[in-house]
């Protein structure tokens, strides 16, 4: 525990480092809020008019002024108001968060439930033909952009079998959860399938490994049937890799996916950044890459929190 | 009555079709309550042969091509199905390995490995499996077995883990046992014990044994019957006392020859050099290493690893100095300690500046770069030196090459293409080549088969005379260490307790732990003394912070004998 709480603390370092990146980064690139904000009609507003826009959003001020300002307020728990909606960058966050991340949970659990036993599959097969099937469709998955498949799986699930609604109004979860789920599965297999073919690829690699390890044959030598040998024995040890392709693969798509809510028309956190940095929206552009780091060293710290309970040899420092 | 009888039994691993064949028609009896040791060096097909048995061979791409394995003269295991082999396995034939680091499953606890095992055989369940767990490991002799449930395997030591092993084989109450080069892992005091253990089991059981190993003197005391395997098949096989007297085949005599027997010192070099007016050439000072446990940035040590403690010794030109003990002793921390490849935390080393002194490891697979030919190899330290590998570098290699007695044409082949023994001989030359006064041989001839082994130490005597090179010979194995040592130093527990010459020290051991050591040794001549179970461990040379070692008194025995002191307990 106490390691927990000493990797906690080391997150506000890491965050602030964070902090000052993206600050500097969104400014640097050209072009300015306003402008960005009121697009063509922006040339009709008066100096005075325009002033008085940039001073209500706080852009007057020099950088490090705006810095000191943003920081006192993430204390609050304020991070700022968007430029963009004309909301609370927090509110827009917690808004969108919940459909990123059940789309990141629907794309790992079809990533592990497809993954893992057609990973196993090919390593007890090793080098015959089911494997090498197996093999080549990872290859394929993994290097077909998640756009093709968001296509193609729309092609084939909803124009070909209509099994699938094609688009329509997103519909949160909790108004309608069966309608929920049938909206999302086809973007969580979209984004799922590359994740898949990894997890397949490095749980066979790993299996491959540990199938020729000693204590496999010791597991053998006592009776124990080839699937208890796997499953009892083999494969706890073959999670370690692929808990650690999850985490970032998990922590990645956190960070929203662009190309897939697009097509999907899903208001996830993805195209909130993408219109939020085209528009020059700072507030939101902070607030939101603030949230993706958080994000991404808690999926890590779970992650290092799994290995010790998956493997007892490692101990963060509890232990003289 | 005959309880296992395999006849022609051939193996073979490839392709079906394209096999090739690595064992050759082998023929092996076996009666309850009798232990077979099969004798052979590495490629013999004697492992492979054990594991035709159970059929594990079938998982690691091996196929029996003919011949018979009868079980209790019905059941012929050479063509029962898989499902009839499970229940065979871990029931009426057990196996034990020869890593117990790496047998036991890294990420569960032993209480459930071993508890599957009497879920499966028994159908026991709940209390009833630990229960039956902690008998078991009573019954090998584990200390505070109930605890040792729920540990993990890197808890524990090697012995221990050994021992784990066997109580997991005897719980199927297995009537054939095989054990596959149990103790070649462990230590010699270990390795007694272990042998000691499998002897008790047997008496209980009244099992029959297969005993697979390539120490044809380790067997000399618990084997009934002998077989000896060369090139996958059995040269010889006999009543073990018939194989031992009067060995028949000349590759039989040829492995009772190249084995180092321990002989009590009378082996011991007669070449000493010391006292005959040369100086020392490396001086080692009260050498210590210490390593923190438990620390971290910011935060307090919790306890400090005493790994060599005070250690003083000297060499002389054309001398070698035995170091010997068990793992974990700091031999080895003490060998790279003079190198500084683990910063010494105390002490003062002499005569190892510059490049005065350079190593030979144990490994030679893992010690030489696969990608490098053996010119590369050789010119490693010329590079280092920061010269060039001119034309008098090449001479050098030339010339090293011909007395590790490799061919010359050596130079541009790669480490793949050599033999065990060949690649160990690649390292001496590298070690060579920078010009050094002593060679630091750490374990140096452990991994290689005893006949390439002997061939090797003869060589080092060879070179050791032609170079006048000092040797710091560290090693676990006495037999070896009796042939190649002028002095030996004792090392326990990080520090030296007895230190003197080879033939004094071996002859006349006057520590305690000495005595064990010898006493462990296993050897021809002593076959038939019965060795009492000791489960002692070496003790941990943790200590708290600030922890200082008491001073070392010094007893002498004869003109080069000293033995430290033990503090009456």
């Amino acid at each position: 525990m106490s390691y927990f709480l000493r990797r906690l603390a080391v997150f506000p370092l890491v965050m602030l480092g964070v902090s000052v990146f993206v600050f500097i980064a969104i400014r640097l690139v050209p072009g300015d809020a306003i402008t960005a904000m009121l697009g063509t009609e922006g040339g009709m507003l008066t100096p005075a008019q325009r002033e008085a826009l940039t001073a209500y959003f706080g852009l007057d001020q020099n950088w490090a002024v705006q810095y000191l300002r943003w920081l006192g307020g993430l204390f609050r728990g304020d991070l700022g108001i968007s430029v963009t909606y004309g909301q609370p960058v927090l509110q827009i966050i917690l808004d969108r968060f919940p459909l990123t991340l059940q789309l990141a949970l629907m794309s790992m659990v079809i990533a592990l439930l497809i993954g893992l036993p057609a990973g196993v599959y090919a390593a007890t097969r090793a080098d015959r033909p089911s494997d090498l099937l197996v093999r080549v469709f990872a290859m394929i998955g993994q290097s077909m952009p998640n756009f093709v498949v968001a296509l193609l799986a729309i092609y084939i699930l909803s124009v070909g079998f209509g099994v699938l609604p094609t688009m329509g109004r997103y519909v949160p979860f909790r108004e309608d959860p069966l309608g929920n789920l049938a909206q999302m599965i086809l973007p969580a297999i979209a984004l799922g399938t590359a994740f898949a073919a990894a997890v397949t690829r490095i749980s066979r690699a790993a299996m491959l490994d540990i199938l020729s390890e000693d204590y496999v044959r010791t597991a053998r030598s006592q009776g124990f049937s080839q699937r208890y040998v796997i499953w009892r024995h083999a494969l706890p040890n073959a999670l370690i890799p692929v808990l650690t392709l999850s985490g970032v693969e998990f922590g990645y798509l956190l960070g929203g996916a662009v190309i897939v809510e697009q097509i999907f028309a899903l208001p996830g956190l993805g195209r909130v950044v993408l219109d939020a940095i085209l528009q020059r929206d700072y507030a939101l552009v902070q607030g939101v890459v603030l949230f993706i780091a958080f994000n991404f060293m808690l999926v890590n710290l779970l992650v290092d929190l799994a290995y010790a309970a998956l493997d007892p040899r490692i101990r963060y420092g509890d232990r003289p | 009555m005959t309880l296992l009888s395999v006849r022609d039994l051939r193996v073979g691993f490839g392709r079906p079709g394209h096999e090739t064949e690595v064992v050759k028609g082998v023929d092996l009896d076996l009666a309850a309550g009798e232990t077979l040791a099969i004798v052979g060096e590495s490629g013999s097909g004697k492992s492979v042969t054990a594991m035709s048995i159970n059929r594990l061979v079938d998982y690691s791409g091996g196929r029996i091509l003919g011949g018979s394995i009868l079980l209790d003269g019905t059941t012929d295991l050479a063509t029962a199905s898989e499902a009839r082999m499970q229940s065979l396995r871990g029931g009426e034939i057990g196996m034990i390995f020869q890593e117990p680091m790496t047998s036991l499953n890294p990420v569960l606890r032993i209480g459930t490995q071993i508890g599957e095992i009497f879920a499966k055989r028994r159908g026991l369940s709940g209390r009833a499996v630990r229960q039956a767990a902690i008998r078991a490991l009573e019954r090998v002799r584990i200390p505070d077995a109930a605890r040792r449930l729920d540990q993990a395997p890197h808890q524990m030591s090697g012995g221990m883990l050994q021992r784990i092993m066997i109580a997991m084989a005897f719980a199927g109450e297995p009537r054939l046992l095989i054990a596959d080069e149990p103790t070649t892992a462990l230590d010699v005091t270990i390795q007694a014990q272990i042998l000691a253990l499998l002897a008790e089991m047997k008496r209980e059981t009244g099992m029959g044994l297969i005993f697979i190993t390539h120490d044809i003197g380790l067997v000399a005391g618990i084997a009934d019957r002998v077989v000896v395997m060369q090139g996958g098949r059995a040269v010889e096989s006999g009543p073990a006392d018939e194989v031992f007297d009067r060995p028949a085949h000349d590759y039989t005599r040829h492995l009772l020859s190249a084995v180092p027997h321990f002989r009590g010192g009378r082996s011991a070099r007669v070449d000493a050099v010391r006292g005959k007016g040369a100086a020392a050439m490396l001086r080692v000072e009260d050498l210590g290493v210490r390593f923190s446990v438990g620390g971290g940035f910011l935060r307090q040590a919790k306890g400090y690893v005493h790994a060599v403690e005070g250690v003083s010794f000297d060499l002389v030109p054309g001398e070698t100095l035995g170091i010997v003990g068990e793992s974990g002793s700091g031999k080895s921390t003490t060998a790279r300690a003079i190198l500084d490849l683990v910063r010494p935390t105390a002490g003062r080393v002499e005569g190892a500046e510059g490049r005065a002194v350079q190593m030979v490891f144990q490994n030679p697979n893992a010690s030489l770069n696969p990608r490098m030919d053996v010119r590369a190899l050789l010119s490693e330290p010329v590079i280092a030196a920061g010269r060039r590998v001119d034309a008098a570098a090449l001479d050098r290699m030339r010339m090293l090459l011909d007395k590790v007695d490799l061919p010359q044409d050596a130079l541009a082949r790669y480490p793949h293409e050599f033999s065990g023994g060949q690649r160990q001989r690649i390292c001496i030359a590298r070690a060579l080549m920078p010009n050094p006064r002593v060679l630091v041989l750490d374990e140096a001839v452990s991994a290689l088969d005893v006949s390439v082994q002997a061939k090797v130490l003869d060589l080092l005597i060879d070179l050791q005379r032609d170079f006048g090179l000092a040797y710091l010979f560290v090693s676990h194995d006495m037999a070896v260490v009796e042939r190649i040592a002028h002095r030996i130093a004792v090392i326990y527990a990080g520090r030296i307790v007895e230190i003197g010459a080879a033939r004094s020290v071996l002859s006349d051991p006057r520590h305690p732990y000495t005595r064990k050591l010898i006493a462990a040794v296993p050897s021809i001549e002593r076959r038939h003394v019965d060795f009492a179970l000791d489960t002692d461990e070496v003790p941990s040379t943790l200590r708290p912070g600030g922890w200082q070692a008491p001073p070392q008194s010094w007893q002498d025995h004869g003109p080069d004998h000293r033995v430290a002191v033990e503090p009456a307990a």
